[in-house]
């Protein structure tokens, strides 16, 4: 069943930014940045954590989820620290992604040479 | 479709001309593709989400973590899968034809950063690696943290 709601869940997001691509102007860049602030925006009224609780692990697959992890690292360094720990903990949950990223494209930048 | 279209009118000795062609292919790709597009984005989109839900039960049971630590692990392969077939070359053609299917997903995020260090390789290691892989995922970054930081104070403060 948890598969279902995730293959249905990223679907339709993903067919949402697809319509958006289709008929405007927007590149895939304004869209990304989009669902990113979409999704911490919707963490407003923790109704991603609704999202979380009903699809399961697939919920962490789009980009909305980036900005989801986003908010809940501040808050958990929030917790820890007041106000500055907001700042803090920014990137708790989120580092592991972004540092991922940085590592597999230092390699693969320097092994790989571009084809066209 | 469009060579066999072509094809079928050389074949037929009946050479169009440029304008007829283009309404031709105008109606083609306007009409049925943006359907066409967001069902292979549904159905791309969908597949990965299935194929990180898979990740995260066999992370869970196999090396016994919290689905939690699980998910951050198969967050981490999703991007290690699509930098290695993006520098191999075999991502750019998969994006353009899924589009938002695997942009949308954790995918297109490692694929932005992936292709511009690959892309500006050749104008050296600071100014054109180091300084252009951010290009196209900072921006995510920024206003991912921009606004993030808005919602966290005002949930802090607000105690909700």
């Amino acid at each position: 069943m948890i598969y279902l709601n995730s293959f249905i869940f990223v679907g339709l997001i993903s067919m949402i930014g697809q319509i958006i691509l289709d008929n405007t102007k927007l590149t895939p860049g304004h869209i990304t940045s989009m669902f990113v602030v979409v999704g911490a925006l919707l963490d407003t009224f923790s109704l991603y954590d609704k999202v979380v609780d009903f699809v399961g692990p697939g919920a962490f697959v789009p980009i909305t989820s980036f900005g989801h992890s986003l908010v809940h690292g501040a808050l958990m360094g929030a917790e820890e620290n007041g106000l500055i720990g907001v700042f803090g903990g920014m990137f708790n949950l989120t580092a592991a992604g972004i540092s991922s990223v940085i590592f597999f494209t230092f390699i693969f930048s320097f092994l790989f040479n571009p084809r066209d | 479709m469009y060579t066999l279209i072509i094809l079928v009118n050389i074949n037929n000795g009946d050479y169009m001309e440029k304008k007829d062609y283009k309404r031709i292919v105008d109606r083609h790709s306007a009409s049925s593709n943006k359907v066409g597009n967001s069902v292979i984005a549904f159905l791309t989109g969908g597949l990965l989400g299935v194929i990180g839900c898979l990740l995260t039960d066999f992370y869970s049971s196999f090396f016994e973590m919290t689905s939690k630590d699980a998910s951050v692990l198969m967050i981490v392969s999703l991007i290690f899968i699509s930098c290695l077939l993006t520098s191999l070359g075999f991502f750019d053609k998969w994006v353009n034809f899924a589009r938002c299917g695997l942009i949308i997903p954790i995918t297109g995020f490692a694929h932005s950063m992936m292709s511009a260090g690959l892309e500006f390789k050749k104008e050296g290691l600071i100014y054109g690696i180091g300084s252009n892989a951010f290009k196209l995922a900072g921006s995510v970054i920024f206003y991912g943290v921009g606004v993030a930081s808005f919602v966290a104070i005002i949930r802090y403060l607000g105690g909700f």
